[in-house]
Protein backbone atom coordinates (compact mmCIF):
# COMPACT_ATOMS: atom_id res chain seq x y z
CA UNK A 1 0.00 0.00 0.00
CA UNK A 2 1.39 3.33 -0.83
CA UNK A 3 -0.07 6.38 0.69
CA UNK A 4 -0.07 9.37 -1.87
CA UNK A 5 -0.63 13.29 -0.48
CA UNK A 6 -4.60 14.69 -0.76
CA UNK A 7 -5.82 11.43 0.74
CA UNK A 8 -4.84 8.78 -1.65
CA UNK A 9 -4.28 5.22 -0.98
CA UNK A 10 -2.88 3.35 -3.63
CA UNK A 11 -3.61 -0.47 -3.35
CA UNK A 12 -1.12 -2.41 -5.08
CA UNK A 13 -1.24 -5.85 -6.52
CA UNK A 14 -2.18 -8.50 -4.19
CA UNK A 15 -2.75 -5.98 -1.21
CA UNK A 16 -5.78 -4.83 0.60
CA UNK A 17 -6.40 -1.97 2.88
CA UNK A 18 -9.78 -1.08 5.09
CA UNK A 19 -10.23 2.71 6.31
CA UNK A 20 -12.25 5.18 8.18
CA UNK A 21 -11.18 8.25 7.38
CA UNK A 22 -12.57 10.25 3.86
CA UNK A 23 -10.16 8.53 1.70
CA UNK A 24 -9.50 7.83 -1.94
CA UNK A 25 -8.52 4.14 -2.38
CA UNK A 26 -7.41 3.31 -5.40
CA UNK A 27 -6.47 0.19 -7.63
CA UNK A 28 -4.04 1.17 -10.98
CA UNK A 29 -4.32 -0.72 -14.13
CA UNK A 30 -6.37 -3.69 -13.23
CA UNK A 31 -6.46 -6.32 -16.29
CA UNK A 32 -7.48 -9.67 -15.25
CA UNK A 33 -7.04 -8.71 -11.53
CA UNK A 34 -10.19 -7.87 -9.61
CA UNK A 35 -10.64 -4.63 -7.45
CA UNK A 36 -12.96 -5.58 -4.84
CA UNK A 37 -14.66 -2.15 -2.87
CA UNK A 38 -16.44 -3.18 0.20
CA UNK A 39 -18.17 -0.35 2.18
CA UNK A 40 -20.15 0.02 5.11
CA UNK A 41 -22.18 3.35 4.52
CA UNK A 42 -23.34 3.27 7.95
CA UNK A 43 -20.04 3.63 9.81
CA UNK A 44 -18.83 5.06 6.77
CA UNK A 45 -15.46 2.24 6.44
CA UNK A 46 -14.27 1.44 3.10
CA UNK A 47 -11.79 -1.13 2.09
CA UNK A 48 -10.52 -2.11 -1.17
CA UNK A 49 -8.54 -5.83 -1.77
CA UNK A 50 -6.51 -5.82 -5.35
CA UNK A 51 -6.69 -9.43 -5.90
CA UNK A 52 -5.00 -11.45 -8.39
CA UNK A 53 -5.86 -14.81 -8.09
CA UNK A 54 -8.93 -17.15 -7.56
CA UNK A 55 -7.58 -19.92 -4.97
CA UNK A 56 -5.01 -20.03 -2.29
CA UNK A 57 -5.15 -23.65 -1.89
CA UNK A 58 -4.46 -23.25 1.36
CA UNK A 59 -1.14 -21.68 0.93
CA UNK A 60 -0.73 -18.57 3.25
CA UNK A 61 0.62 -15.43 1.64
CA UNK A 62 2.40 -12.29 2.82
CA UNK A 63 0.27 -10.37 0.36
CA UNK A 64 -3.21 -10.48 2.40
CA UNK A 65 -5.28 -9.32 -0.94
CA UNK A 66 -3.83 -12.08 -3.28
CA UNK A 67 -6.01 -15.05 -3.45
CA UNK A 68 -10.26 -14.22 -3.87
CA UNK A 69 -11.05 -16.60 -1.29
CA UNK A 70 -9.07 -15.55 1.16
CA UNK A 71 -8.78 -11.86 0.19
CA UNK A 72 -12.35 -11.11 1.22
CA UNK A 73 -12.32 -12.63 4.77
CA UNK A 74 -9.37 -10.58 5.54
CA UNK A 75 -10.50 -7.24 4.20
CA UNK A 76 -13.92 -7.38 6.18
CA UNK A 77 -12.18 -8.57 9.54
CA UNK A 78 -9.99 -5.39 9.22
CA UNK A 79 -12.83 -3.36 8.17
CA UNK A 80 -14.74 -5.17 11.42
CA UNK A 81 -11.86 -3.78 13.71
CA UNK A 82 -13.01 -0.45 12.26
CA UNK A 83 -16.28 -0.96 13.61
CA UNK A 84 -17.88 -2.20 10.48
CA UNK A 85 -20.81 -4.52 10.58
CA UNK A 86 -20.99 -6.84 8.11
CA UNK A 87 -24.88 -6.65 7.73
CA UNK A 88 -24.36 -3.57 6.65
CA UNK A 89 -21.09 -4.12 4.01
CA UNK A 90 -22.32 -3.83 0.63
CA UNK A 91 -20.09 -4.79 -2.36
CA UNK A 92 -18.52 -3.33 -6.01
CA UNK A 93 -16.41 -5.53 -8.44
CA UNK A 94 -13.72 -3.67 -11.27
CA UNK A 95 -11.43 -5.54 -13.53
CA UNK A 96 -11.74 -9.42 -14.60
CA UNK A 97 -10.73 -8.41 -18.12
CA UNK A 98 -8.94 -10.92 -20.36
CA UNK A 99 -6.16 -8.31 -21.70
CA UNK A 100 -5.75 -11.18 -24.55
CA UNK A 101 -7.58 -13.14 -26.75
CA UNK A 102 -4.83 -16.40 -26.41
CA UNK A 103 -6.07 -20.33 -25.73
CA UNK A 104 -3.71 -20.93 -22.69
CA UNK A 105 -5.48 -21.00 -19.40
CA UNK A 106 -3.78 -18.11 -17.84
CA UNK A 107 -5.84 -16.00 -20.36
CA UNK A 108 -9.02 -16.81 -18.40
CA UNK A 109 -7.87 -16.22 -15.15
CA UNK A 110 -9.95 -12.43 -15.62
CA UNK A 111 -13.37 -14.30 -15.71
CA UNK A 112 -12.50 -17.16 -13.16
CA UNK A 113 -11.56 -14.52 -10.42
CA UNK A 114 -14.70 -12.49 -11.36
CA UNK A 115 -16.35 -16.20 -10.53
CA UNK A 116 -14.04 -17.31 -7.04
CA UNK A 117 -14.91 -13.26 -5.93
CA UNK A 118 -18.85 -13.42 -6.31
CA UNK A 119 -18.23 -16.87 -4.54
CA UNK A 120 -16.31 -15.65 -1.21
CA UNK A 121 -18.88 -12.74 -1.19
CA UNK A 122 -21.53 -14.95 -1.41
CA UNK A 123 -20.27 -17.12 1.14
CA UNK A 124 -19.84 -14.29 3.80
CA UNK A 125 -23.75 -12.89 2.72
CA UNK A 126 -21.87 -9.62 1.26
CA UNK A 127 -24.55 -8.52 -1.48
CA UNK A 128 -22.65 -6.98 -5.24
CA UNK A 129 -24.09 -3.83 -5.71
CA UNK A 130 -22.58 -2.68 -8.56
CA UNK A 131 -19.92 -4.16 -11.31
CA UNK A 132 -18.08 -3.14 -13.88
CA UNK A 133 -16.43 -6.38 -15.69
CA UNK A 134 -14.94 -8.55 -18.38
CA UNK A 135 -14.49 -7.40 -21.60
CA UNK A 136 -10.24 -6.95 -22.90
CA UNK A 137 -9.59 -3.85 -21.38
CA UNK A 138 -7.80 -2.22 -18.55
CA UNK A 139 -9.12 -0.48 -15.81
CA UNK A 140 -7.78 1.93 -12.90
CA UNK A 141 -10.92 2.11 -9.69
CA UNK A 142 -11.31 4.30 -7.16
CA UNK A 143 -13.57 4.28 -3.63
CA UNK A 144 -14.52 7.38 -2.51
CA UNK A 145 -14.44 5.91 1.61
CA UNK A 146 -16.80 9.03 2.19
CA UNK A 147 -19.34 8.13 -0.19
CA UNK A 148 -19.27 4.53 -0.91
CA UNK A 149 -18.89 5.93 -4.87
CA UNK A 150 -16.34 3.77 -7.05
CA UNK A 151 -15.17 5.49 -10.17
CA UNK A 152 -13.95 3.49 -13.25
CA UNK A 153 -11.48 4.77 -15.54
CA UNK A 154 -10.67 3.70 -19.12
CA UNK A 155 -7.63 4.63 -20.89
CA UNK A 156 -10.04 4.97 -24.18
CA UNK A 157 -13.21 5.40 -22.75
CA UNK A 158 -15.45 7.40 -20.75
CA UNK A 159 -15.08 6.84 -17.20
CA UNK A 160 -18.37 6.32 -15.39
CA UNK A 161 -19.34 5.64 -11.77
CA UNK A 162 -20.98 2.70 -9.94
CA UNK B 1 9.33 -23.02 -5.11
CA UNK B 2 11.41 -19.97 -4.73
CA UNK B 3 13.62 -18.38 -6.89
CA UNK B 4 17.11 -19.06 -5.96
CA UNK B 5 19.75 -16.77 -5.81
CA UNK B 6 22.20 -16.61 -8.93
CA UNK B 7 25.83 -16.14 -8.73
CA UNK B 8 28.01 -13.62 -11.10
CA UNK B 9 28.41 -16.72 -13.60
CA UNK B 10 24.65 -17.01 -13.64
CA UNK B 11 23.83 -13.27 -13.84
CA UNK B 12 26.73 -13.19 -17.21
CA UNK B 13 24.96 -16.13 -18.95
CA UNK B 14 21.35 -14.36 -18.34
CA UNK B 15 22.75 -11.04 -19.34
CA UNK B 16 24.04 -12.37 -22.70
CA UNK B 17 20.76 -14.43 -23.41
CA UNK B 18 19.00 -10.67 -23.18
CA UNK B 19 22.15 -9.48 -25.35
CA UNK B 20 21.44 -11.44 -28.22
CA UNK B 21 17.77 -11.55 -28.35
CA UNK B 22 17.56 -7.67 -28.19
CA UNK B 23 20.92 -6.89 -30.51
CA UNK B 24 19.50 -9.32 -33.13
CA UNK B 25 15.61 -7.30 -32.93
CA UNK B 26 17.99 -3.66 -32.46
CA UNK B 27 19.49 -4.82 -35.73
CA UNK B 28 16.05 -5.65 -37.22
CA UNK B 29 14.48 -2.01 -36.20
CA UNK B 30 17.40 -0.26 -36.99
CA UNK B 31 16.58 -1.71 -40.66
CA UNK B 32 13.27 -1.51 -40.49
CA UNK B 33 13.76 2.48 -39.64
CA UNK B 34 16.66 3.37 -41.31
CA UNK B 35 18.24 4.97 -38.76
CA UNK B 36 20.36 3.93 -35.49
CA UNK B 37 19.21 1.98 -32.44
CA UNK B 38 20.76 1.51 -29.25
CA UNK B 39 20.39 -0.97 -26.53
CA UNK B 40 20.99 -0.45 -23.31
CA UNK B 41 22.99 -3.29 -21.27
CA UNK B 42 20.52 -6.40 -20.00
CA UNK B 43 19.09 -5.59 -16.78
CA UNK B 44 18.49 -9.17 -15.11
CA UNK B 45 17.05 -9.59 -11.41
CA UNK B 46 14.71 -11.28 -9.72
CA UNK B 47 11.75 -8.85 -8.88
CA UNK B 48 8.80 -8.23 -7.00
CA UNK B 49 5.28 -7.56 -8.92
CA UNK B 50 4.98 -4.20 -7.78
CA UNK B 51 8.71 -3.50 -8.78
CA UNK B 52 7.58 -5.60 -12.52
CA UNK B 53 5.15 -2.74 -13.15
CA UNK B 54 7.13 0.18 -12.38
CA UNK B 55 9.97 -0.93 -14.82
CA UNK B 56 6.78 0.04 -17.83
CA UNK B 57 6.69 3.39 -15.11
CA UNK B 58 3.90 2.23 -13.16
CA UNK B 59 0.25 0.64 -13.64
CA UNK B 60 -1.44 3.51 -15.57
CA UNK B 61 1.23 4.13 -18.30
CA UNK B 62 -0.28 3.41 -21.43
CA UNK B 63 1.87 1.37 -23.67
CA UNK B 64 1.90 -0.32 -26.89
CA UNK B 65 2.35 -4.16 -26.24
CA UNK B 66 2.82 -7.72 -27.91
CA UNK B 67 2.86 -10.69 -25.62
CA UNK B 68 4.24 -13.83 -26.61
CA UNK B 69 3.64 -17.56 -24.62
CA UNK B 70 7.16 -19.58 -25.05
CA UNK B 71 6.79 -23.37 -24.10
CA UNK B 72 8.91 -26.14 -25.13
CA UNK B 73 12.03 -26.43 -23.31
CA UNK B 74 11.66 -22.71 -22.33
CA UNK B 75 8.95 -21.90 -20.06
CA UNK B 76 7.59 -18.50 -20.17
CA UNK B 77 6.55 -15.05 -21.47
CA UNK B 78 7.95 -12.25 -24.27
CA UNK B 79 7.13 -9.00 -23.51
CA UNK B 80 7.47 -6.37 -26.07
CA UNK B 81 6.40 -2.40 -24.82
CA UNK B 82 6.77 0.50 -26.65
CA UNK B 83 6.01 3.45 -25.39
CA UNK B 84 2.73 5.01 -27.38
CA UNK B 85 4.70 8.14 -28.62
CA UNK B 86 7.32 5.68 -30.05
CA UNK B 87 4.64 3.78 -31.89
CA UNK B 88 3.08 6.80 -33.50
CA UNK B 89 7.08 7.50 -34.79
CA UNK B 90 7.49 4.05 -35.73
CA UNK B 91 4.42 4.55 -37.98
CA UNK B 92 5.81 7.94 -39.61
CA UNK B 93 9.01 6.55 -40.03
CA UNK B 94 7.97 3.78 -42.16
CA UNK B 95 6.08 6.59 -43.96
CA UNK B 96 2.38 6.71 -42.94
CA UNK B 97 0.41 9.01 -40.95
CA UNK B 98 1.84 10.25 -37.85
CA UNK B 99 -0.32 13.07 -36.49
CA UNK B 100 -2.70 10.64 -34.73
CA UNK B 101 -3.98 9.85 -31.00
CA UNK B 102 -3.11 6.23 -30.63
CA UNK B 103 -6.51 4.76 -30.44
CA UNK B 104 -7.60 5.85 -33.28
CA UNK B 105 -5.30 4.34 -35.76
CA UNK B 106 -6.31 2.92 -39.28
CA UNK B 107 -6.81 -0.96 -39.58
CA UNK B 108 -3.72 -0.68 -41.84
CA UNK B 109 -1.69 1.28 -39.03
CA UNK B 110 -2.71 -1.28 -36.39
CA UNK B 111 -1.50 -4.24 -38.35
CA UNK B 112 1.72 -2.01 -39.65
CA UNK B 113 2.58 -2.08 -36.29
CA UNK B 114 1.59 -5.30 -35.42
CA UNK B 115 3.55 -6.24 -37.99
CA UNK B 116 7.18 -4.64 -37.03
CA UNK B 117 6.39 -5.51 -33.85
CA UNK B 118 5.98 -9.43 -34.75
CA UNK B 119 9.60 -9.25 -36.72
CA UNK B 120 11.59 -7.98 -33.40
CA UNK B 121 9.83 -10.52 -31.07
CA UNK B 122 10.33 -13.24 -33.62
CA UNK B 123 13.60 -12.02 -33.97
CA UNK B 124 14.30 -12.10 -30.64
CA UNK B 125 13.14 -15.57 -30.01
CA UNK B 126 14.97 -16.74 -32.76
CA UNK B 127 18.50 -15.63 -31.33
CA UNK B 128 17.94 -17.28 -28.05
CA UNK B 129 16.94 -20.57 -29.80
CA UNK B 130 20.00 -20.52 -31.98
CA UNK B 131 22.45 -19.26 -29.47
CA UNK B 132 21.14 -21.74 -26.56
CA UNK B 133 19.94 -24.93 -29.29
CA UNK B 134 16.68 -24.91 -27.38
CA UNK B 135 13.99 -26.27 -28.98
CA UNK B 136 11.49 -23.32 -28.12
CA UNK B 137 7.50 -22.77 -29.33
CA UNK B 138 5.99 -19.44 -29.11
CA UNK B 139 2.30 -18.84 -28.96
CA UNK B 140 0.71 -16.61 -31.81
CA UNK B 141 1.86 -12.67 -30.52
CA UNK B 142 -0.82 -10.65 -28.95
CA UNK B 143 -0.98 -7.29 -29.26
CA UNK B 144 -2.91 -5.17 -27.30
CA UNK B 145 -2.76 -0.66 -26.46
CA UNK B 146 -3.64 -0.38 -22.63
CA UNK B 147 -2.52 0.45 -19.39
CA UNK B 148 1.21 -1.26 -18.52
CA UNK B 149 -0.17 -2.44 -15.00
CA UNK B 150 -3.37 -4.49 -16.80
CA UNK B 151 -1.21 -6.21 -19.37
CA UNK B 152 1.49 -7.43 -17.10
CA UNK B 153 -1.54 -9.03 -14.98
CA UNK B 154 -1.29 -11.51 -17.73
CA UNK B 155 2.39 -13.12 -16.73
CA UNK B 156 2.11 -11.84 -13.12
CA UNK B 157 -1.54 -14.10 -12.68
CA UNK B 158 0.86 -17.36 -14.45
CA UNK B 159 3.76 -16.67 -12.09
CA UNK B 160 1.41 -15.66 -9.25
CA UNK B 161 0.36 -19.23 -8.92
CA UNK B 162 4.34 -20.10 -7.52
CA UNK B 163 5.57 -17.21 -5.63
CA UNK B 164 5.34 -13.04 -5.29
CA UNK B 165 8.33 -12.49 -7.49
CA UNK B 166 9.53 -13.38 -11.08
CA UNK B 167 12.83 -13.28 -12.93
CA UNK B 168 13.31 -10.07 -15.84
CA UNK B 169 15.54 -9.97 -17.91
CA UNK B 170 14.67 -7.03 -19.67
CA UNK B 171 17.26 -4.71 -22.40
CA UNK B 172 15.96 -1.40 -23.04
CA UNK B 173 16.03 0.19 -26.60
CA UNK B 174 17.34 3.88 -27.11
CA UNK B 175 16.94 5.94 -30.27
CA UNK B 176 20.00 7.57 -31.69
CA UNK B 177 18.98 10.71 -28.73
CA UNK B 178 18.93 8.43 -26.03
CA UNK B 179 15.04 8.11 -25.79
CA UNK B 180 13.83 4.79 -24.38
CA UNK B 181 11.56 4.11 -27.14
CA UNK B 182 10.83 0.15 -26.30
CA UNK B 183 11.79 -2.33 -23.61
CA UNK B 184 11.99 -6.90 -24.17
CA UNK B 185 11.40 -8.33 -20.99
CA UNK B 186 11.97 -11.96 -21.02
CA UNK B 187 10.29 -13.48 -18.35
CA UNK B 188 10.44 -17.19 -17.73
CA UNK B 189 9.78 -19.29 -15.47
CA UNK B 190 11.68 -21.04 -12.34
CA UNK B 191 12.25 -24.25 -14.11
CA UNK B 192 12.96 -22.70 -17.65
CA UNK B 193 15.91 -20.33 -16.25
CA UNK B 194 17.53 -23.64 -15.08
CA UNK B 195 17.10 -24.87 -18.61
CA UNK B 196 18.65 -21.92 -19.67
CA UNK B 197 21.46 -22.07 -17.34
CA UNK B 198 22.25 -25.81 -18.41
CA UNK B 199 22.11 -25.15 -22.07
CA UNK B 200 24.72 -22.39 -21.91
CA UNK B 201 26.98 -23.99 -18.95
CA UNK B 202 27.86 -27.68 -20.83
CA UNK B 203 31.46 -28.09 -21.06
CA UNK B 204 31.62 -24.66 -19.56
CA UNK B 205 32.28 -25.57 -16.06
Amino acid sequence: MTIVSGGIIIVGIGELFATTSPTKLQALGLGSCVGVALYDPIAKVGGLAHVMMPESNGSSNELRGKYADTAVANLLSDMQKLAARKENVVAKLVGGASMFSLSHDVFRIGEKNVIAVKKSLNDLGIRVMAEDVGGSVGRTMILHTDTGEVEVRFVNRESRKI
Amino acid sequence: MVINKFDSYDIDILTEIGNIGAGNAATALSEILQGRVDMSVPKVGIMKFKELINELNGPENIIVAILVGVSGDLDGFILFALETECALTLLRLVGMDYDKDIFALSELEMSTLTEITNILTGTYLTAVCDMTGLAINATVPSFAIDMAGAILNVPISFYGQVGDSVLLIETEFKSGDDLVIGRFMLIPDVSSYKTLLKSLRNGEK
